[in-house]
């Protein structure tokens, strides 16, 4: 249950886009036309999903205070956290390629579909901001871990695809010259971040 | 002969730039202005817009991130005919993770309590756009002194937005600047809120900060018209 708590609360409450701004670079980059943003949003969820339960392994027994203890007593001490950045976004950028050359070789359509969209991925903030909190908020299994990454992939992809669906409806109003292109792009991702705000009451 | 060799290793020498040539000085200004990291080029926004709440933990985020990119700048440079381009995204984000690792460790040691708010957001400097961007557009390519002076203008284009931000966003969502109260105690009702001011709190959201940089992105390209977009 308590997985599934987790899933809806990544999508809503704590989105990363209005909540936490992770992503934003390739969010306004990408957000042009609505077929663009859904190939970037699920190949988004697709590498959050994998890379999170791999970092939270890697998390638990590599780098966290005593996860090495399954190796023997001596090593129950180690700390290794400071090595966190470096693994976590080794993880990310290695599994970013693997994913790529797997899909290249298993699903021509799928990469058709994502292809172009995965190297961009592996700088893409929310993908290590996902590991990061993963770190930070220390959920209790695998399982939670995952369900924080597709939860958050999900949120990350439906912000995209609104975006991107207003911002193909407005290209054509009246709207102030300096105001035009980035400028409203940004009002807009404000006031649909404060719509998003609606859901912060609700207790899960 | 001997002078016709001299001349010839005259050639050979590169001219010599004086450091602030008028060129290099283009480097640090432009983009404080004209280029500007986060209004112009979109970059960097990812860590930016979440930190500016306070204006201390604003300029502790731009110090870091000027430091890293400095850093970076000059190690990606001094390196870039070694590196083999097809594995140089890794190679990048390995130099990026090591700095980025020092910084953190630097700000729990010092300030502990601004490190506690920055959470992850000071790890998330590693993805931060302008740092990959400024590794690829101009390290790769320029020598070691230019790419440091690149670093210094693009860390305080990116540092001045984000302090605007959260001068904006500190005084008129929490009545303080730098922590200290401007107008009074908010909760005792001295001062302004004495007479019925309060704070907006809507700006200490999330939504306010899109808000504001939207704001003045718009002010800044009602200002100069070469920025408007078609």
């Amino acid at each position: 249950m308590e997985a599934v708590n987790i899933f809806v609360k990544g999508i809503f409450i704590e989105n990363m886009i209005f909540a936490y701004f992770l992503g934003m670079c390739s969010y306004l980059a990408v957000s042009k036309t609505v077929k663009t943003a859904v190939g970037l949003g699920a190949a988004v969820i697709f590498v959050l999903g994998i890379t999170v339960p791999i970092n939270y392994l890697l998390e638990n027994y590599v780098l966290k205070e005593g996860a090495l203890s399954w190796m023997g007593a001596e090593y129950a001490s180690l700390d290794l956290s400071f090595l966190s950045f470096i693994l976590f976004i080794a993880v990310i950028a290695s599994t970013v390629q693997l994913v790529e050359m797997i899909v290249e070789r298993f699903s021509p359509a799928l990469y058709g579909a994502l292809g172009i969209f995965l190297p961009l991925i592996a700088v893409n903030c929310s993908i290590l901001g996902g590991a990061l909190f993963m770190q930070e908020r220390q959920y209790a299994n695998i399982v939670d871990a995952t369900s924080f990454g597709l939860g958050s992939g999900v949120g990350w992809f439906l912000a995209i695809v609104a975006i991107a669906a207003i911002r193909e409806k407005i290209q054509y109003s009246n709207i102030p010259a300096p105001l035009k292109g980035l400028g409203i792009t940004f009002i807009i991702t404000g006031l649909m971040g404060m719509a998003f705000m609606a859901f912060m009451g609700i207790e899960l | 002969m001997s002078e016709t060799i001299e001349k010839a290793i005259e050639k050979v020498k590169e001219p010599n730039e004086p450091l602030f040539s008028p060129k290099n000085k283009r480097l640090i200004t432009d983009p404080l202005n004209e280029n500007n990291p986060i209004t112009i080029q979109v970059l960097g926004i990812c860590s930016a817009l979440a930190i500016t709440v306070q204006v201390k933990q604003a300029v502790f985020m731009s110090l870091s991130v000027l430091v890293v990119l400095m850093a970076g700048n000059f190690l990606i440079s001094a390196l870039r005919n070694l590196i083999p381009s097809r594995i140089r995204i890794i190679v990048q984000l390995v130099v990026v993770a090591t700095l980025v690792t020092l910084v953190d460790l630097v700000l729990k040691a010092y300030v502990p309590e601004v490190s506690e708010k920055l959470s992850v957001f000071v790890g998330l400097i590693i993805t931060n756009c302008i740092i990959m961007g400024r590794f690829e557009a101009f390290a790769m390519a320029n020598k070691k002194w230019p790419s440091v002076l690149d670093a210094v203008g693009n860390g305080l284009g990116y540092g001045v937005i984000l302090i605007v931000v959260a001068v904006v966003r500190e005084i008129f969502g929490s009545g303080k600047f730098w922590g200290i109260e401007l107008f009074g105690s908010a909760s005792e009702l001295t001062g302004v809120y004495g007479m019925g001011y309060m704070n907006n709190n809507m700006m200490i959201l999330p939504p306010m900060a899109l808000i504001t940089v939207g704001i003045i992105i718009w002010i800044q390209r009602a200002r100069n018209k070469n920025l408007l977009e078609g």
